[in-house]
């Protein structure tokens, strides 16, 4: 039996960083849950709070590589399922651009967010 | 010794009846990724009244004038809804976490031969912790 039944290239760059990104993920996903909900109640968040956590450089840091690969493992993980799913030609190049574009955009007002919190005017 | 059979479209949801332990994790994986995905645009799209909170911009909260940035947060944690919808989010963060790490077991090759039995134990251990969490996230609207 030697059909592969992963939805990526064999040995590509997209198996390897979804990889990658998958084992920061599985840490800073779980301690942002913690951080937020246990540690600290979402129903109680200010933007002071937030403030103060952002202005924290190592904090800002994890926050923002956790977005840049939060963002590339979802929309890669998307568009691997959908090539999966037997996406091909025109569409898979219309559907890679969109979710490419919306992939840039997030990561792009997730950073100024970020930004802001931190207290730099931008 | 090798054999060949015609498996179908694997991807053929219409088969689910047919689906072993290892199907229903890759299914399962898609769409709590799907759902995670989707929520991190609604998430930054929240967190951006930051913006505005910044500039000084001002609403009302319980008959109390808060920024907006906490108006808007305080305002959705106060709803039974959003707190039932968080626990749903937990349920399938933790899920995707745990049957991801089973993944990367089973990329490097460790543990292939109970990789169903790994996909039971995530889904026992997610619920359990589901579970464990509610009075946590209920805390305020009911807890």
């Amino acid at each position: 039996m030697a059909e592969r039944y992963s939805s990526f290239t064999p040995g590509g760059t997209g198996w390897l960083l979804q990889r990658i990104t998958a084992a920061f993920l599985i840490i800073v996903l779980a301690f942002h849950f913690f951080q937020l909900h246990f540690v600290n109640h979402a129903a109680e968040v200010t933007f002071a709070g937030t403030q103060a956590r952002m202005e924290n450089v190592g904090y800002f840091l994890a926050m923002v590589l956790f977005l840049i690969t939060a963002a590339f493992h979802g929309i890669n993980g998307i568009y691997n399922a959908l090539v999966n799913q037997g996406l091909s030609g025109t569409p898979k190049k219309v559907v890679f651009a969109v979710l490419a574009l919306s992939g840039v955009a997030l990561v792009a007002q997730g950073i100024y967010v970020a930004i802001v919190m931190a207290g730099v005017s931008v | 010794m090798s054999q060949s059979y015609n498996r179908g479209l694997i991807e053929d949801f219409g088969r689910w009846k047919e689906f072993s332990a290892g199907m229903w994790a890759w299914i399962f994986h898609k769409f709590t990724g799907w759902m995670l995905i989707g929520y991190l645009f609604t998430h930054i799209a929240v967190l951006s009244t930051a913006i505005g909170a910044a500039d000084g911009q001002m609403m009302m909260l319980a008959g109390e004038e808060v920024n907006v940035y906490t108006g808007t947060i305080q305002g959705l944690e106060s709803l039974f809804i959003i707190r039932v919808l968080e626990v749903g989010l937990l349920a399938v963060a933790v899920f995707h976490i745990l049957n991801g790490v089973r993944l990367l077991m089973v990329d490097l090759g460790i543990g292939l031969d109970s990789q169903d039995k790994s996909f039971y134990a995530s889904l026992i251990l997610t619920g359990v912790i589901t579970v464990a969490s509610v009075p946590t996230f209920l805390q305020g609207v009911g807890f």
